[in-house]
């Protein structure tokens, strides 16, 4: 448990919910005195390292290890060999086979990359050149690179999402005016500062396990279940996450590796992947495709939109990256069809990673949708405005709030967007092109139960107290200005405990979900907190507040008194001097009353107690519209992003300043989607060979221009407790089919495969 | 990382010496020896660190060129008023070189050395086949992945492309490497892989490159470094240029030019077709263009890196208009 001194500056510390709070960790990261799980000074700490395999399928017949074993510092070899005796843990929905063995390094090659073996010694440099000593025999099977090579097959179709209403062919038949068009995306990988690993330590049969983590209480029960040990045995702590991006919300092979050595050695042992591990032990963004087809009236009305998807998944599991997420809610549609596929390959198996579906389904709808802007020789925003949905035509549902509209609009007006020329290659200056392109996207609000400690102490500070992540977003900041809030004391007199699964329970730091689901639960314990200091004062006979007359209490300005200045006020230390009160200690949470134990931890550790947009009588999303600006050397093809407006709707912000940064960094990301980023495989060996920051490239400073970020939003009560929807994923989606139109704008050329290289502009 | 014994050198021959060892390596900014050394593609018994050695330093000018120590950082010569003024283009090849944080710990000599960026180079237990690695036993990114591989000077033996920018600049002007007891021109410094690819340079073992000579010419004072890349900032060139030109009296006939491609090639290439197309000539973007395109000749490619032979002449022609005042 990290205890986060507090501290008020920044230019609005009201301390209350909306306000423009900096960053209550940021003091700590800037300065290095955040520890992160690979920086904890264990005594006798042992290294561990991951053997990769370097083909791409087949079986290992055999680890010689024997060098290894006898090279200097080294401990231990662990190989296909070593039963670990461990069990398959839950999956994200709490399914579990029953005494299912568990095999962190499979003797089954599954893809180019796979860990097959780890070696332990006193020093990581001994670990790691013991692990090159390792000779592993194979024996290869056929592979499957990619879901172009042609020995892939079309791959199987998703019945779960199929999706479809009216008659899409026939509609799109009779149309007077069609597009269509197959748009791609690669490989894409969540390239974090921090690389995942963790320091493990067992203290007879408990486990305290260093992980950087964006749900404490779900990887938690992963090792508790892997070893067979009480959940209550296992502790996770992860105060701090240097980016997690979807990669960091479950546990993994390594740690199960990097656990059962320290329990088989006796000795705490850290494990940190290579950054090319980083590319291979856990998925990126699944390669996608997609072929679009639109109808429309030759004014520019939506008729029909049929979708046909698919994505790489591995040979071992489903994972979907679905296409058709943002395809049918983006626009009033009355004839709808869409299907999506996977197609196994030998691969790891992907993973979520910011914006999931939506991301790449909003490049496909909204690179066609412009395609059919200039087939109808129309403005762009005009075509989005005038098949504006007036609700969720898949649902058939009400919108909870959607103000989509506002930020097409106000988005364009910021923007300049009247000023804009229609043509392509209409615009330039000098040898470079400039081109205006829109992208609008969407997130679905999810909400979780969660649960918060709220203590009043004798000293009048405050603490609340959570499982949940701060991976950057800023939980640390927004539980504090809520209760401050709530309590009427400056932020700073609150304290915020979390990352930690001892703690109460939490929604995961993924989804967009966690400020949500945790808000409406630490606001939850802290007013009953205030109710019971009220329900004290009012009644206890020491209480100088107890002769007022009052029958409730103002909380402002850091003092308690009575309505209307009847009688004294106190600050909360005083009062709880005069109640002779050393806390105050409350426990909420927000799942239905009487839950028993089993259903608070199911809720705590998996994924069954997640509400979807639609399972009430709204359908809720956060929406954005992006307007970007690109220059494009006429010669080079070069592209650069000169200047991006983004107007969201996403609720009621909590801290908007917290807020802008989180969309600007999705945007930025998104920039490197459109641009930059691309798992490059070799068909041969199924290999990614740009496994390292210096050749799988992502934005530089350089790379990001000024990004004005606008909030249209309303508070939406339907989405939360307190009025906000997800604001962590929105800000990539539609990023990258902006700038492919601002790309097409500028030149003329309609790049549909990501990312925009200069080779497919010259 | 392999364990390795540490020297501290006293002298520069203390450190010759020490390198005529088989398996030892000298360390100055060490940015490409600690990162091959982690891929497992240097694997030095020895380290022979010169980083302190007095008098390497310097950054030295007259009337005649300048003087660069071995020993100079990236930064401060890319930031040296001096070779600004008399070669811009050294300056900003260094400019655009790696990052900030890079070019405060690289040195000049080092910078000449820097290995290849060929992914199959870089990946041993993976891709065991680099005659660049162990000679004789094949070449991995033939019908692999290409997009950054060369399309100048390349043989069957090996295809990695020349990664620097500083050397480009360098062997536009005629610079030389001083080896301590001799000289080598940059254009001779550098070899094409030819069927010995791990013979990059025309150093021998036990040489030490001590300092790099420009001479002073009007074409190194009105120069550029035209690099082009996908990303603003570090990365490599998918193609660049360093041009250097001097006009005759009447300011549109050219009197001396140099051009020199990288990004495309296996060394720093100096195209003297090129040169020798626009000699006498009257500068004009047609005879630029047209020129221009002759940097490809021999030019080959091997499926993605098939674009640099579109591109490379475009950029030698944008940097040429550009000395020329036309752009």
């Amino acid at each position: 448990m990290t205890i986060m001194e507090p501290r008020k500056h920044g230019d609005a510390s009201d301390g209350t919910v909306g306000g423009r709070q900096t960053r209550f960790e940021g003091n700590l990261k800037v300065t290095g005195g955040a520890t992160y799980a690979l920086e904890y000074p264990l005594e006798d700490l042992a290294y561990a390292i991951l053997v990769q395999s370097t083909i791409p399928a087949g079986r290992v017949i055999s680890v010689d290890a024997e060098k290894a074993l006898a090279a200097p510092g080294v401990l231990m070899v662990l190989t296909p060999d070593d039963d670990m005796g461990l069990l398959v843990a839950s999956d994200w929905g709490g399914n579990r086979p029953d005494n299912q063995p568990y095999y962190p390094l499979p003797r089954q090659v599954q893809y180019n990359g796979q860990s097959i073996a780890a070696v332990v010694a006193e020093s990581r440099e001994q670990a790691v050149e013991a692990a090159r000593l390792i000779c592993i025999t194979y024996e290869k099977a056929p592979h499957v690179a990619s879901f172009n090579d042609t020995a892939a097959g079309e791959g199987k179709v998703m019945d779960n999402l199929t999706a479809g209403w009216g008659d899409a062919e026939a509609a799109l038949a009779a149309a007077p005016v069609q597009i269509e068009g197959e748009y791609s995306t690669p490989r894409e990988y969540h390239v974090a500062m921090e690389p995942h690993g963790l320091t493990v330590k067992w203290d007879g049969d408990q486990i305290t396990v260093w992980e950087p983590s964006q749900w404490s209480h779900g990887m938690a029960r992963s090792y508790s279940e892997w070893f067979g040990i009480p959940y209550e045995n296992v502790r996770l702590i992860s105060p701090f996450i240097g980016g997690g991006f979807g990669s960091k919300g479950a546990a993994l092979a390594h740690g199960a590796v990097a656990a059962f050595a320290s329990r088989k050695l006796g000795r705490p042992v850290k494990l940190a992947l290579t950054r090319p591990q980083n590319f291979t032990n856990y998925g990126g963004r699944a390669a996608t495709r997609q072929r679009i087809k639109i109808g429309a009236t030759e004014d520019g009305i939506l008729q029909a939109i049929v979708h046909r998807g698919a994505s790489e998944t591995s040979t071992y599991a489903d994972w979907p990256e679905q296409t058709g997420a943002a395809t049918p809610i983006l626009y009033r549609i009355e004839n709808f069809s869409s299907q999506h596929r996977v197609v196994p390959v030998n691969a790891v198996t992907p993973g979520a990673l910011r914006g999931p579906g939506k991301n790449p389904s909003a490049f496909g709808i909204e690179s066609a949708m412009e395609e059919l802007a200039y087939k109808l020789g129309m403005d762009p925003l005009e075509l989005r405005l005038k098949n504006y949905a007036d609700h969720d035509y898949q649902s058939g549902k009400p919108w909870s709030t959607r103000r989509l509209r506002e930020a097409l609009t106000e988005g364009a007006e910021a923007f300049g967007w009247s000023r804009r020329s229609h043509e392509p290659r209409s615009m330039r200056d000098g040898k470079t092109l400039i081109g205006w392109g829109i992208g609008c996207g969407t997130f679905p609000v999810l909400q979780a139960p969660s649960e918060a400690m709220i203590r009043i102490l004798r000293n009048g500070r405050v603490e609340v107290v959570s499982g949940a992540i701060d991976m950057g977003q800023g939980t640390y900041t927004i539980l504090a200005q809520t209760v401050a809030e709530v309590f009427g004391i400056p932020a700073d007199q609150v304290e915020v405990h979390l990352g930690d699964s001892r703690l109460p329970g939490s929604a995961i730091a993924g989804g967009s979900m966690l400020a949500g689901s945790i808000l409406g639960a630490v606001h939850k314990a802290a007013t009953a907190a205030r109710d019971e200091l009220i329900g004290l004062a009012l009644n206890d006979e020491k209480s100088p507040l107890r002769d007022t007359g009052a029958n409730t209490l103002t909380f402002s300005g850091g003092r308690v008194a009575a309505p209307r200045d009847q009688g004294p006020s106190l600050t909360l230390s005083e009062l709880m001097a005069a109640l002779g009160r050393d806390e105050i200690e409350i426990l909420r949470n927000t799942l239905p009353e009487g839950a028993t134990a089993q259903e608070q931890h199911q809720a705590w550790t998996s994924m069954v107690k997640v509400q979807g947009p639609t399972m009430g009588e709204y359908s809720m999303h956060s929406w954005c519209a992006h307007f970007a600006e690109v220059r494009v050397d006429e010669d080079f093809g070069t592209v650069r992003v000169s200047r991006i407006v983004s107007a969201f709707d996403c609720g009621r912000l909590y801290n908007p300043r917290l807020v802008e940064s989180q969309w600007r960094g999705g945007i930025i990301m998104g920039i490197g989607q459109a641009l930059l980023e691309e798992g490059l495989v070799d068909q041969r060996n199924g290999r990614t060979v740009n496994s390292n920051m210096g050749d799988y490239l992502v934005p530089t400073n350089a790379d990001v221009p000024h990004i004005e970020v606008i909030s249209v939003g309303i508070p939406d009560y339907g989405a939360s407790a307190l009025g906000g929807k997800g604001v962590g994923e929105v800000g990539i989606v539609g990023v990258a089919p902006a700038i492919a139109n601002a790309v097409f704008h500028a030149t003329g050329k309609r790049v549909r495969d990501l990312p925009i290289t200069l080779e497919k502009l010259i | 990382m392999r364990d390795f014994s540490y020297l501290r050198a006293s002298s520069a021959g203390e450190a010759r010496q020490a390198a005529l060892q088989a398996g030892s390596t000298l360390l100055a900014g060490g940015t490409t020896l600690l990162d091959l050394a982690k891929c497992g593609v240097m694997e030095p018994e020895t380290v022979i660190d010169i980083t302190h050695l007095s008098g390497l330093g310097g950054i030295t000018l007259d009337a005649g060129g300048a003087t660069i120590g071995a020993l100079a950082k990236m930064g401060a010569v890319a930031d040296h008023a001096g070779i600004r003024a008399a070669f811009p283009a050294v300056s900003e090849s260094l400019s655009l070189a790696a990052s900030a944080q890079l070019r405060n710990m690289a040195t000049i000599g080092g910078n000449l050395l820097q290995r290849t960026r060929c992914s199959y180079f870089r990946e041993p237990d993976v891709f065991p086949a680099c005659h660049k690695r162990n000679p004789g036993s094949g070449c991995s990114a033939l019908g692999g992945v290409t997009r950054n591989h060369a399309v100048l000077g390349t043989s069957d033996a090996c295809i990695a492309t020349y990664p620097g920018d500083l050397a480009v600049a360098l062997a536009a002007f005629d610079a030389v490497v001083d080896l301590g007891g001799r000289t080598v021109s940059v254009d001779d410094f550098f070899l094409t892989p030819g069927n010995t690819p791990e013979r990059e340079t025309a150093l021998q073992r036990g040489e030490m490159i001590t300092a790099i000579t420009i001479p002073a010419s009007a074409a190194a004072k009105n120069s550029t470094y035209l690099k082009v890349r996908d990303r603003q900032s570090y990365e490599f060139a998918a193609a660049s240029a360093a041009v250097g030109l001097e006009f005759e009296a009447d300011g549109k006939t050219v009197r001396d030019i140099r051009v020199v491609l990288g990004g495309v090639a296996t060394k720093p290439w100096r195209a003297r077709n090129v040169e020798q197309a626009l000699v006498g000539k009257v500068l004009s973007a047609e005879t630029v263009e047209a020129a221009s395109r002759l940097a490809m000749e021999g030019a080959v490619s091997h499926g993605a890196n098939h674009y640099k032979i579109e591109l490379a002449p475009r950029v030698v022609a944008r940097a040429i208009l550009k000395v020329g005042g036309l752009v």
